[in-house]
Parts: structure tokens; C-alpha cells; sequence
């Protein structure tokens, strides 16, 4: 890595000279450090991880890793009851995400922008929450999901349905639970960033529309949203990485312990193996590969998409 | 028996296992250069101070450890820094944390769970202080701060039984007796709830789904006795065994009675709704008393052993978790932290701590018992007649395989509390994961 990009000692003489020793030197501190940080804190650990994954280790003497081979992904798929629920809920969550609060905040976003009263104040209300730590927004909502003293079922009762609904605790329902308190964060991040670009978005082409006898729904889905493009690469981006990496909501809203009957994530399950007071680094490995290669997946198709749709 | 003995699966392509070493080596060289340097110099090192780790983040716990700290920074003129982590946060970063810059003293359980530690060699052993305290405590409470190579690695403050708690005056009202026998027990329960009570307290939500061990852990020592449970917590039994089937079947005759939505609830929220008379009993420990304010409650509060199943086990067995403290396996002040474990172990110490958190026991036998309050004496003697002591089930087993296997696999049954053989099945495929037969 301390070498520096060596210039051909032949003809081009012209070449060598623009580039002196000053900033030869500052190129090699400017690349070379990035990049060794780039490969000790990404790729190294990546690359362990792989590693890792097929063997098994406690984490504590490094004379203790064993080599298993494919033991631990085996183990995983036949074998392991909370992956193939972890791997449902991931992908609940990315189309719950992506179907609901995505396009809630740009439904905002478009409304927000028309100069309406107030807007200002609307704003603020609805990004207010991505301001707030997700910690504390999982502390917000446990006080409205309490069974016995929360808001939700106070207004339940209220209504006299006297039905005590335990939001958390039930399987079959914490998952939406803490989607509704994930999407109501991830809306306000949605909204602000399309916002964004809707006041990048040249008035011409509306009023063009507008012309041309176009009805405003029309305008937003033939003109506002196609000529809107890199942010919607944005958000489309945004939405499938917040979903993969979903955790700390459920983290916290789970009482900070890990997966949940009906709350597990591929997230979860991987700090469940390596953290704790037995850690099975291997199988967590391997759970954490898996994650890697359905982000890879994911993120991969969607720019091969792209890119292919730019080169036309 | 222990998980770490997994030499069959061992290295069959040593080629790709140096690779992999290799890399981590490097990792670990690299993760090791600042721990290093933080290791000389710094405030670590000051000889006048030790370094305290503590799990107590409850307002009650808080205060008591700072009494004690305080009594010792008084008696030997040594400073302690003490630093307070989350309870669960605590126990789940453990192993990270003893492998970085632990404390030099720090807050840990008996049992198996500190065995384990002391096999990794995480933490330091403690002979020569038990030499000067061992004089205060009983045969059974050296065994169990002995780690398995019989060296001792654990200074033991306090224990309390878990046991089924109720309201004195709720009883009295309703006219309810206290339960010898399941049957009783059942009825007793159905009764409550005919009266229109929630008649246990159930709150396992969020980060306190351990607490539902409690019932299991009562329920298998009753119906298949201590040794049983033992094997079944190391590991050496199989989960499909018809006794841990029966296990949850005597279970499911009881969640009907248990609290409506105890899966969004803490463990604090249900015992909250004994005190107030919403719920009729709780299978759960004596530091429930560290939710009590009103010391007329206090005095209302009592409890009664977890009933007989099996006449052969009777109610032989309770479960008295104890707590106390380890040194770690690199103390900065290694003096210093001896002379602090040293004075824990003592009945000073002990009356410190009891006078600040009356919801636990000294283990000290020479700890003045004079000021206990009458739930107190009653835990004594309870602990005192038991024929078993057990910990708790994340003590007594791998608190991994607990807490990652067995625990959610029980939460789910409990939420729908049907046939428990499938839930049992699901539990043994992982046991071999954690344990080696």
C-alpha cells in the first residue's frame, strides 16, 4: 500500500513531470490511507466473517476455532427454527416499507409543496421524528403499546371494546406493531428527501403540463415523477437498505434482548449468536453471510437495472 | 460435558484453517494495539483506586452497592470508581466486555455461569482472599463459588428463593387458603379467577421473557426432581424426554390463570398488579420487595414454597439464585481489588448492602440478621430446610443456548399453549449446538 503509483520510466517523460514528488506524495497519503481503512475495517472483517462462518469459535482463544466446513449454513437452513421466520419478516418488512410509508412520504412531499398554509409547521411535525434517535422512538412507542397503561389500549378501552390487546407481546401482531413505528420515522426521511428534490424540479415542465390540459395526477405521475429520477433512485436505495438492515427499532422495542417469538430479523438472529455470554461466532458468521449476500442480491439487481437503463 | 469440547469437529484442512488464523491474527493485533495502550498509565493504574463493575442499574440495587463501595472506601482510604451498566446489557456483553478492559471487580452469579468463565480464563482465581473470609460461609455456598478445577473464582453477597407471592389481606378477604399441593394450587387459581382476579401475575415482555424460567424451572424440580433438572440444564438429557413433556403439560394447566397479555408486560407491571390487588399470586423472586415503596405493603406481603407435585421430590428443592462478585483476569490493581473482595465477603459489607435492599439474604452467615424484616427470616428458613438449592435456569444450564434456544422456543408455546412436544422438538435439534452428549 506505501508504494507509490510508479510512473513508467519510458518516453513519456512530459508525464512524469506534472506529477512531482510533492504531489506524488500527497496522492499516496490521500488514496493510500483511505484505502488501508477501507481494507482493515470493510474488506478485512468481511473477509474474516466469510471465514468464520465455517468454522466454529467462542470468541474467546483463538487456538479454539475449529473448522466445521459447511456445518453451520447446513445447520441454518435445515435446522435453525427462527431463520426461516427471520427471512419471512425481512422481506415483510422490505414490502411494508416499500409499499406503505415510501410512498406516504412522497404522497406528503407532493402535497407539502404546493405552498399550502402552514407548511412549515407540517414539515417539521412529520420529519420531527428522524431527528429523534431511534432509541427513543422505540421508547415512544412502548408508552403508546403498553398492554396495561398504553395509549392504544387506552383509547381501546375507551371505545368499550374492554379487549386488552398486548401489541408486543403477541406474535402474530408485534411484527406490524413495530413496522407502524418504523414507517412512522421512516415516512419523515422519505418526505424530506423528495422534497428535496421537488424544489430542484423546474415549474416550467408544470406549467407545461398544466397546458398541454393535464390534471394533476396526471402531472405528478407523467412529468413530476419520471423527471424526478435520481432521487427516486435515492429513495428506492434508502428504502431497501433500511429494511435489510432493520434492528435497533426491534431491538429496543423487544426490551433489548435479541429476537422476539414473531420479531425475528436476520439482523437479530446474527447478534443473538455473536454477542452474548456464549458466543457462537461461526454460526453467526454464517448468519451474517447469508444477510450479505440477500443485501448483495438486492442491491446488485437494482443497479445492474439502472446502469443498463442509463446505457440506453 | 461442557460445549467447549468440540475437538471431533475439528480441523480436517489446516491449509484453510492458518488462512483464516492468519486473518484474524492480523485483526486481533490490530484490535489489541490501543487495548495495550490503554493498559499503562491512566487512571486505571492508580494504585489508591478500584475499579468496579456493576450490573445494579435499578434505583435500589444503585444505592445499595454505593453503600458498600462507600464502606470500604472508608475502611481502607482505597478509592472506588465504580462503573454502573444495565443489567441486561451487562450479562449480554459479558464476554466482550471481559475480554477488553473489564473492571478490576465485577458483578457476576454462581453456578455454571461462572464457570464457564473461569474455564475461559476471563477471570482471576480467589484463594488466597477465601482464605481470609471462608470462615463465614456455608459447604454448600463454597461449591458454588468453586470453579470446575476447584479453585475458587467468586465472592458470593447475596441470595434470594423464588417462590409463589401473594397479599396476606387479599387471602383474608377472599377467604383463600395457601396451597399444599398442584391440585390445590389449580383450584385456588380458578377460584381467583371466578372472583375476578387475574390469579398470577405474568409480565415476560420486552427484555424480561428470563422471568418465565422461574415457573418451569419450580415446575421440573416438583414433578422430576433436582438431579433430573440438573441433567437437563447441563445438557446431558434430552428435551423430548416424556418427563420434560410432562413438565409442560402440568404448565398448561396453568396459563389459563396467568395474567391476559403478559408478553407486552415487565416483570415490574406484574408484580405492580400483586401489590395492587389486580393479581392474586406470583411465581417469582424476593427481589420483588424492590418494588415496593409502602413499607405497609411490605408487611402484607408473604409467600409460600411452589406446591408439591410429586410426593417423591415433595418441595425439596428451591431455587435461591446467588449473586456476588469475580476479579477479572488482569487486574490494574490487583491488591486493591483483593482487599475490596476481601471486605465484600464480609458480614460489614452484607449489613451495608441488606441495610439499603431488604429484598435479598446475606450469604455471610456471620452478617447480622438481627434487622431482618419478617419476609426475610421467612427466605431464610426457607433456603435453610431446602434439600436442593438450584440457581436459575440461565445459571444452571449455557445461558446461550438459554437465551437463544429454549427461551423463545417457551415464550412462543406460551403464547399459544398447546400440544409442547413440537416446542420441545425444536429446542433438542439445538441442544447439541451448545452441548456435547
Amino acid at each position: 500500500m506505501s508504494s507509490a503509483p510508479v510512473t513508467p520510466v519510458t518516453p513519456k517523460r512530459s508525464r512524469a513531470r506534472r506529477l512531482g514528488p510533492g504531489d506524488r506524495l500527497f496522492l499516496t497519503v490521500v488514496i493510500g490511507i483511505p484505502l488501508a481503512a477501507l481494507l482493515f475495517f470493510v474488506w478485512l472483517p468481511a473477509l474474516a466473517s466469510l471465514g468464520l462462518s465455517f468454522t466454529t469459535w467462542d470468541g474467546i482463544d483463538l487456538a479454539d476455532i475449529h473448522w466445521t466446513g459447511l456445518d453451520n449454513y447446513q445447520q441454518i437452513f435445515t435446522n435453525y427454527p427462527p431463520f426461516w421466520p427471520a427471512v419471512r419478516h425481512n422481506v415483510i418488512w422490505l414490502l411494508f416499507t416499500a409499499l406503505l410509508p415510501t410512498p406516504f412520504g412522497i404522497f406528503l412531499a407532493y402535497q407539502l409543496d404546493r405552498k399550502i398554509r402552514f407548511t412549515r409547521i407540517y414539515q417539521t411535525a412529520i420529519f420531527l421524528p428522524m431527528v429523534l434517535s431511534l432509541a427513543v422512538v422505540g421508547f415512544i412507542w412502548e408508552i403508546i403499546y403498553n398492554p396495561d397503561t398504553g395509549l392504544l389500549n387506552g383509547i381501546l378501552n375507551a371505545a368499550g371494546s374492554g379487549h386488552h390487546i398486548d401489541w408486543l407481546g403477541n406474535p402474530d401482531l408485534n411484527l406490524w406493531a413495530v413496522l407502524v413505528a418504523s414507517g412512522w420515522r421512516h415516512t419523515g426521511y422519505i418526505m424530506i428527501l423528495y422534497l428535496a428534490g421537488l424544489k430542484g424540479f423546474d415549474p416550467a415542465l408544470k406549467e407545461a403540463a398544466a397546458l398541454d390540459g393535464a390534471n394533476g395526477r396526471q402531472t405528478f405521475l407523467r412529468v413530476v415523477f419520471p423527471a424526478l429520477k435520481p432521487v427516486n433512485i435515492i429513495i428506492l436505495v434508502v428504502t431497501v437498505m433500511e429494511s435489510l438492515r432493520a434492528f435497533d427499532i426491534v431491538y429496543v422495542l423487544g426490551g433489548g434482548v435479541g429476537s422476539k417469538p414473531g420479531m425475528e430479523l436476520l439482523s437479530l438472529l446474527i447478534t443473538d449468536n455473536i454477542i452474548g455470554e456464549s458466543s457462537h461466532i461461526g454460526y453467526g458468521s454464517a448468519l451474517a453471510v447469508v444477510l450479505l449476500l440477500v443485501s448483495l442480491a438486492a442491491i446488485g439487481t437494482f443497479l445492474v437495472q439502472t446502469v443498463r437503463k442509463e446505457d440506453q | 460435558m461442557t460445549q467447549q469440547s468440540r475437538d471431533h469437529l475439528a480441523a480436517r484442512g489446516p491449509g484453510r484453517r492458518r488462512v483464516v488464523g492468519g486473518l484474524f491474527g492480523l485483526g486481533a493485533a490490530a484490535l489489541g494495539a490501543p487495548v495495550l495502550s490503554a493498559c499503562g498509565g491512566g487512571a486505571g493504574a492508580d494504585p489508591k483506586t478500584v475499579t468496579f463493575g456493576s450490573n445494579g442499574a435499578d434505583a435500589t440495587p444503585k444505592k445499595a452497592y454505593a453503600a458498600v463501595t462507600e464502606a470500604f472506601a472508608k475502611d481502607s482510604r482505597l478509592k472506588v470508581k465504580t462503573n454502573t451498566v444495565d443489567h441486561d446489557t451487562f450479562q449480554k456483553s459479558i464476554s466482550t466486555y471481559l475480554q477488553g478492559t473489564p473492571d478490576d471487580v465485577f458483578t457476576w452469579f454462581a453456578g455454571y455461569r461462572m464457570q464457564y468463565f473461569a474455564q475461559k480464563k476471563l477471570c482471576s482465581p480467589l484463594d488466597d482472599v477465601w482464605d481470609k473470609i471462608g470462615a463465614g460461609f456455608s459447604d454448600a455456598t463454597k461449591q458454588l463459588s468453586r470453579g470446575e478445577d476447584g479453585k475458587f473464582y467468586f465472592v458470593p453477597l447475596y441470595n434470594y428463593p423464588w417462590a409463589v407471592f401473594y397479599r396476606k389481606s387479599l387471602f383474608q378477604e377472599r377467604g383463600y387458603q395457601v396451597p399444599q399441593k398442584w391440585g390445590e394450587f389449580i383450584a385456588l387459581a380458578r377460584q381467583m379467577k371466578k372472583d375476578g382476579l387475574a390469579p398470577i401475575a405474568s409480565g415476560y415482555g420486552g427484555g424480561d421473557s428470563w422471568s418465565i424460567l422461574g415457573a418451569f424451572d419450580y415446575l421440573d424440580l416438583r414433578a422430576n426432581g433436582y438431579d433430573f433438572h440438573m441433567s437437563l440444564m447441563r445438557g446431558k438429557v434430552s428435551w423430548t424426554d416424556k418427563r420434560t413433556v410432562a413438565v409442560l403439560d402440568l404448565w398448561r394447566e396453568l396459563t389459563p390463570y396467568y395474567q391476559p397479555s403478559a408478553g407486552g408486560r415487565s416483570w415490574q407491571d406484574a408484580a405492580q398488579s400483586l401489590l395492587d390487588k389486580k393479581s392474586g399470586m406470583a411465581v417469582i423472586g424476593l427481589f420483588l420487595g424492590q418494588q415496593i415503596t409502602d413499607e405497609k405493603i411490605r408487611a402484607d406481603i408473604d409467600f409460600f414454597p411452589f406446591p408439591e407435585i410429586e410426593a417423591a421430590h415433595g418441595q425439596d428443592a428451591v431455587e435461591a439464585p446467588t449473586d456476588g462478585f469475580m476479579l477479572s483476569r488482569r487486574p490494574k490493581n490487583e491488591d486493591g481489588a483483593k482487599k475490596l473482595l476481601e471486605f465484600l465477603g464480609g458480614a460489614h459489607a452484607e449489613e451495608s448492602y441488606m441495610g439499603v435492599d431488604p429484598s435479598n439474604l446475606a450469604v455471610n452467615e456471620q452478617a447480622d440478621t438481627g434487622s431482618y424484616n419478617a419476609l426475610q427470616k421467612k427466605s431464610a428458613d426457607l433456603i435453610a430446610s431446602a434439600r436442593h438449592i438450584s440457581q436459575f435456569a440461565d445459571r444452571d444450564s449455557d445461558p446461550g443456548f438459554i437465551s437463544t434456544v429454549v427461551l423463545p422456543g417457551l415464550t412462543q408455546w406460551l403464547g399459544h399453549p398447546d400440544d409442547g412436544s413440537g416446542t420441545l422438538k425444536k429446542i433438542e435439534s439445538q441442544r447439541s449446538r451448545f452441548f456435547t452428549a
